[in-house]
């Protein structure tokens, strides 16, 4: 008898100090959050890695997976099953190519974990919930929409313009290239010649080099679709004997605004620079809290991007009707940029 | 009768069609020139060009492919010289590139420094490491290929694959800038000419001496001809046949330099990138059988500028850079073709029809 009250006493304090355990277990559950990452080949993409990494933390109430997919895209389509099988809360996907999506984004959808699909898309399903990413177009029309406002500004009254584009059919490439050539059309401008630099400085150095023969002395604006074009553009400019930068006879114009190239901005070198945001994160954040508030989030969600140049360069302009803010570069925004 | 021996020489030599190839793609200039009223020899003039940073230097397209044909060149040198002894290919050459540059990038930047104007160490040290280190793939290639007997191909796709990946682990994943004017020489200028143009010559005329004063250049077709009679006959077949390798993986250190230093920074994902493709169908283009054995030195470089020459002409023309592989497919089918062992056999016949009847009519 006496032994049973005991056996009764412990087993009634066990369960009490499960449900206790279980109740302040749920007052900090974390949420499960699993990114399944490109891979690592650029700044941009460690910038958006450690950004990830830093909002998601658990400090900020988050457990996060992630998987570096290491451009595989196999391997990419297998960390989003092993999500899955961990009974994750949120899926985030950078996916490595548009297609090929929805048998998996079904079996996510039948677990009931809602997808997040950020920077690339997906063209061969909607069973996400949100994308978040970046305008390429506006980032183009921006480019643009300043060079108007900065050429009536520095009285400049012919635009003849070289592009040295990214690689072809990248989704960057063609909003950039559609974007600028837009404003180019409406303001009848000259676009002398597009070549693709792949994104790279050497391509972007060769391309310029043969641009300075071709074009000798007929150019006056350089748009160059990355910053490491641009490294490329300048070297060939230099060699040709081209001055170009807020004090020369070239505008060049650069995307992308990662460290190195603000330093050029800085440096007066590259005119103006336009952002790719790589910092998803805070965004996604944002869609995430929406949906644990039981609220319907946006299905695309633009990331707000920065348009940056030296205090001469900085001039009013507007996109669609929408003014636009352009920053300053300084010391201080060159060290916080990624 | 002078003129006649000279001509002579130069068919007799097999320089005949690449010298043809390059010259019939560089006419291609003169018809776009005239075509567009320019002076017919656009493509051809050289002119001093005040530059920014590097004083009065040479500039014109003739410049540019001598200069942007620079690695290609000097991959070519090694490639030839692996084809011959070995009778198969050094894939792993433009990975192997971006592998020297990073180990040298990270060597002058040190390690995990992403970008630096300053040099952890001195300048030779970098360059010569990563030299080094193509001479150390190279070795590893050949003991393979020689030591080990496997296939050239397959025992260069192990590098192929894995040194570009080596190289991105040294730079720990970025692309690791080292601004700094001195590491910046190797891609710019030594006087009025762009270094790339000197340190090809300078391999090639160190090559060159090497094959013709020492017994080396015939050592190496022989044992591309017939390993085991070169064996028999007293050479060390397997340790020519490394040597070759491990020449072809400094030439690759340092054609990898040179990209680099072009960009003052270590790309790994983009320096080299399908550049052995390049040198491959350089020795191609050299009237050089990739079945080893005899081979053509001047023959495999004149390739290589070739299709520099085709790029540079692409550029010159206009040609979006998009649909260039289109035609440079086209250029090197129809260089190949006239080069093939059908189409010289049909046009020496032809040649001694002529004669024949020319000879009777007399």
């Amino acid at each position: 008898m006496r032994k049973s009250v005991f056996g009764a006493c412990v087993t009634v304090s066990m369960i009490a100090g499960l449900a206790v355990g279980a109740m302040t277990a749920s007052a900090d559950e974390l949420i499960n959050v699993g990114f399944a990452q490109v891979g690592h080949e650029s700044d941009w993409r460690t910038a958006s890695t450690k950004s990830c990494q830093d909002v998601f933390s658990e400090a900020n109430g988050y457990n996060l997976s992630f998987v570096d997919c290491d451009n595989d895209e196999a391997a990419q389509k297998e960390a989003v099953r092993s999500f899955i099988e961990q009974e994750v809360d949120y899926i985030i996907i950078d996916p490595i190519i548009a297609t090929g999506w929805d048998t998996v984004l079904t079996e996510c959808e039948e677990a009931g974990i809602p997808v997040i699909v950020i920077d690339r898309t997906i063209d061969d399903s909607d069973k996400y919930v949100s994308w978040v990413g970046s305008n390429f177009k506006t980032e183009g029309l921006a480019a643009g929409e300043w060079l108007k406002a900065y050429a009536e500004k520095k009285g400049i009254e012919e635009i003849n313009a070289l592009v040295i584009s990214g690689s072809t059919g990248a989704s960057a490439q063609i909003g950039r290239s559609d974007g600028f050539a837009e404003v180019a059309e409406a303001n009848g401008w000259n676009i002398l010649d597009e070549q693709t630099g792949d994104f790279t400085e050497a391509g972007g150095q060769e391309v310029m080099e043969s641009y300075c023969k071709s074009y000798e002395g007929k150019f006056n604006v350089v748009v160059c679709q990355n910053d490491n074009e641009a490294f490329g553009a300048m070297t060939a400019m230099d060699n040709a004997g081209v001055s170009y930068g807020p004090n020369g006879d070239v505008i060049l114009i650069s995307f992308d605004a990662c460290t190195a190239g603000l330093e050029d901005v800085k440096a007066e070198k590259i005119t103006a620079d336009f952002e790719c945001n790589p910092l998803a994160a805070p965004f996604v954040e944002e869609v995430i809290q929406q949906l644990e508030a039981g609220e319907e989030p946006e299905k695309e969600v633009y990331m707000v991007e920065h348009w940056y140049g030296l205090e001469d360069a900085i001039v009013d302009f507007e996109i669609d009707g929408e003014a636009q803010e352009m920053t300053v570069v300084t010391d201080e925004v060159i060290e916080a940029q990624y | 009768m002078t003129e006649k021996s000279f001509w002579k020489r130069v068919t007799g030599s097999g320089l005949l069609l690449p010298v043809m190839s390059l010259l019939l793609v560089m006419a291609v200039n003169i018809v776009f020139d005239i075509l567009s009223g320019n002076n017919p020899f656009n493509f051809f003039m050289i002119t001093l060009q005040q530059t920014t940073s590097n004083g009065s230097v040479l500039y014109g397209r003739i410049i540019d492919v001598l200069n942007r044909g620079s690695e290609a060149a000097i991959l070519a040198i090694g490639m030839t010289l692996v084809v011959s002894s070995s009778a198969g290919t050094d894939i792993s050459v433009g990975s192997v590139m971006s592998l020297c540059a990073s180990f040298c990038c990270m060597l002058l930047a040190g390690y995990g420094v992403s970008s630096t104007n300053e040099l952890a160490v001195p300048l030779v040290v970098g360059v010569l490491g990563g030299i080094l280190m193509g001479s150390v793939c190279g070795a590893f290639n050949g003991t393979l290929v020689a030591y080990f007997r496997i296939q050239p191909m397959v025992a260069t796709l192990i590098l192929y694959s894995a040194a570009r990946a080596v190289g991105l682990l040294l730079c720990n994943d970025l692309i690791v800038y080292v601004r700094n004017s001195s590491y910046a020489f190797f891609g710019s200028f030594l006087g009025p000419v762009p270094t790339p143009i000197v340190i090809t010559a300078v391999c090639v005329a160190v090559i060159t001496i090497l094959l013709k004063k020492s017994a080396l250049g015939m050592y190496i077709q022989s044992v591309g001809i017939n390993a085991k009679a070169s064996r028999i006959s007293g050479l060390n077949s397997r340790r020519i046949m490394f040597l070759t390798y491990v020449l072809c993986g400094t030439f690759a250190g340092i054609a990898g330099i040179v990209a680099s230093s072009r960009i003052t920074s270590a790309d790994s994902n983009n320096i080299g990138l399908y550049l052995e493709m390049d040198a491959i169908l350089a020795v191609a283009l050299g009237g050089n059988s990739l079945g080893g054995g005899r081979f053509n030195l001047a023959g495999s470089i004149i390739g290589a500028y070739t299709i520099q020459a085709i790029t540079t002409t692409l550029y010159a023309l206009g040609v979006s850079t998009t649909q260039a592989p289109v035609f440079k497919a086209i250029i090197v089918i129809l260089i190949v073709a006239v080069q093939s062992e059908p189409v010289r056999a049909y046009m020496k016949k032809r040649r001694l029809a002529r004669a024949a009847r020319e000879g009777g009519a007399v």
